[in-house]
């Protein structure tokens, strides 16, 4: 098997702040296979959240290409752009980022909305996913009303609205408690064993390690060295408690 | 990569469900919608009132009946003064700066909802289109409300100088004295009024929220206000 979702090609983004350029990202080159889980670690600063609005297509790269199931974002127009967010990819945020002034069946709707399904077919996919998180009892509640671990469950469950191939996860359990994490993590694990979605995460969350099939080390805006599953559960166990 | 199944065109969405996307928004956010309307209100009730306290001097005075409390001891040949040009410039001002600034407020707060909106699939047109319509309603009912207080003050205030006569002589709509400049009447300052008041929300709120749709999803929600 060798079916490539995502590559990125020297992938180079800068950011002028004043006078300074801050090279965030200095050349990256990864190839995630479809089905995949990946973490990509690093501490704060490393540039793991700008690669991410790369693969996410939420933001530009100053150099080098993203190919996204083979087809290269920088030669995509708005709309398709666009249509890729709705239907290809589904983001899920550290600070959860749903839209305040629609309940959580609102939220999980709207991205059905853009893609245009209908009223009846958008509310029943989204009673069904509010279901599956756990959220089935407080589907009509604001996301103010909702603790951090059910709002982050609001989030996967808009994530997958539109059944994409691939879900981002920038940091999904910082604002969490262990607890809460662990459950978010095992939810969005679920989703890549049950349903073959690639993962593609943004985490420093040890917890994270034994769940994912590889580990992308980024640091100072480079890929650091890439482990496999077989090498991260030996050091799982060194980092003490964390692993079952 | 073999899979290369060609990614498709984002559709547009009915006009219908923008309309009830918008309406929502404004509902839920009904005491932060409040307080923008409040300010589009002031600004077109101040300057409707000062507006509408000259059309009616101007008018008794064409009249040939003089105020008791002489308003007009610098009445030029026109029959308006440069005091009350002056006014209405002012309160032009103060209405143009209040609303742009209540309206670029109340979009700037909610950049990480445009940057959200844009992740979820929404086009730049779409988002632009949502802030078109709140600000364009908000813009009417609040300069609506804002023209009548006006109205309302500056009639309580002519009765005061006037007392009943004002309204035998009252400038409800457009005359053109023969020799005096041409009177606009009330109906039109309310008019123009509402116009002036729905136009500068509609500017002063989807300028930047055209900008915020522009910029990639992961810098309009970086966006701290």
């Amino acid at each position: 098997m060798n079916d490539i979702v995502v590559k990125t090609e020297d992938v180079v983004k800068e950011y002028r702040m004043g006078s300074n350029i801050l090279r965030a990202l200095d050349g990256i080159n990864i190839e995630i296979q479809r089905g995949e889980y990946i973490s990509l670690m690093g501490p704060s600063g490393s540039g793991k959240s700008t690669l991410f609005n790369m693969i996410g297509a939420l933001d530009r790269p100053t150099e080098g290409q993203v190919y996204i199931d083979g087809q290269n974002m920088s030669q995509l127009s708005q709309r398709q752009i666009a249509a890729f967010r709705c239907h290809r990819v589904g983001y899920i945020f550290q600070s959860y980022n749903l839209l305040h002034v629609r309940s959580a069946h609102g939220n999980v709707t709207l991205p059905m909305i853009f893609a245009g399904i209908s009223e009846k077919e958008r509310n029943q996919k989204a009673e069904k996913l509010l279901d599956m998180v756990g959220l089935g009892d407080r589907m009509y509640h604001l996301p103010d009303e909702l603790s951090g671990g059910q709002r982050q469950r609001v989030a996967i469950a808009r994530a997958l609205a539109n059944d994409p191939s691939i879900v981002l996860a920038d940091e999904p359990t910082a604002n969490l408690d262990t607890i809460t994490g662990r459950e978010i993590i095992d939810l969005i694990k679920r989703l890549n064993t049950e349903q073959g979605v690639t993962v593609i995460s943004a985490t420093h969350d040890l917890k994270m390690l034994d769940v994912s099939d590889r580990i992308v080390d980024i640091r100072d805006g480079l890929v650091e060295r890439i482990r496999n599953r077989d090498e991260i559960e030996i050091e799982v166990g060194e980092v003490g408690g964390e692993g079952e | 990569m073999q899979q290369r199944t060609p990614i498709e065109e984002q559709i547009d969405l009915p006009f219908i469900e923008s309309l009830r996307i918008s309406f929502q928004s404004l509902k839920i956010r009904f005491g932060r919608s409040i307080i923008t309307t409040a300010g589009i209100t002031l600004g077109i009730a101040f300057l409707v009132s000062v507006w509408t306290n000259n059309e009616i001097g101007v008018a008794l005075q064409e009249s040939g009946r003089q105020s008791t409390i002489n308003t007009f001891e610098e009445t030029t040949e026109q029959g308006i003064s440069t005091k009350d040009i002056w006014l209405i410039v002012m309160s032009l001002i103060v209405c143009v700066v209040g609303i742009a600034n209540s309206m670029l407020m109340a979009v700037t707060e909610r950049f990480r909802e445009i940057g959200t909106m844009k992740c979820l699939g929404a086009l730049d047109g779409f988002v632009v289109r949502l802030f078109l319509l709140e600000s364009g309603f908000q813009g009417f009912s609040g300069a609506l409300i804002g023209a009548l207080i006006g109205t309302l003050g500056a009639v309580l205030l002519g009765l005061k100088d006037y007392g009943l006569d004002l309204f035998f002589y009252f400038p409800l709509l457009p005359a053109q004295p023969e020799n005096g400049p041409m009177q606009l009447g009330v109906i039109i300052v309310i008019l123009l009024g509402c116009i002036l008041g729905m136009i500068l929300a509609v500017i002063g709120s989807s300028f930047p929220a055209w900008r915020a749709a522009k910029l990639p999803p992961a810098e309009a929600m970086r966006t701290e206000v």
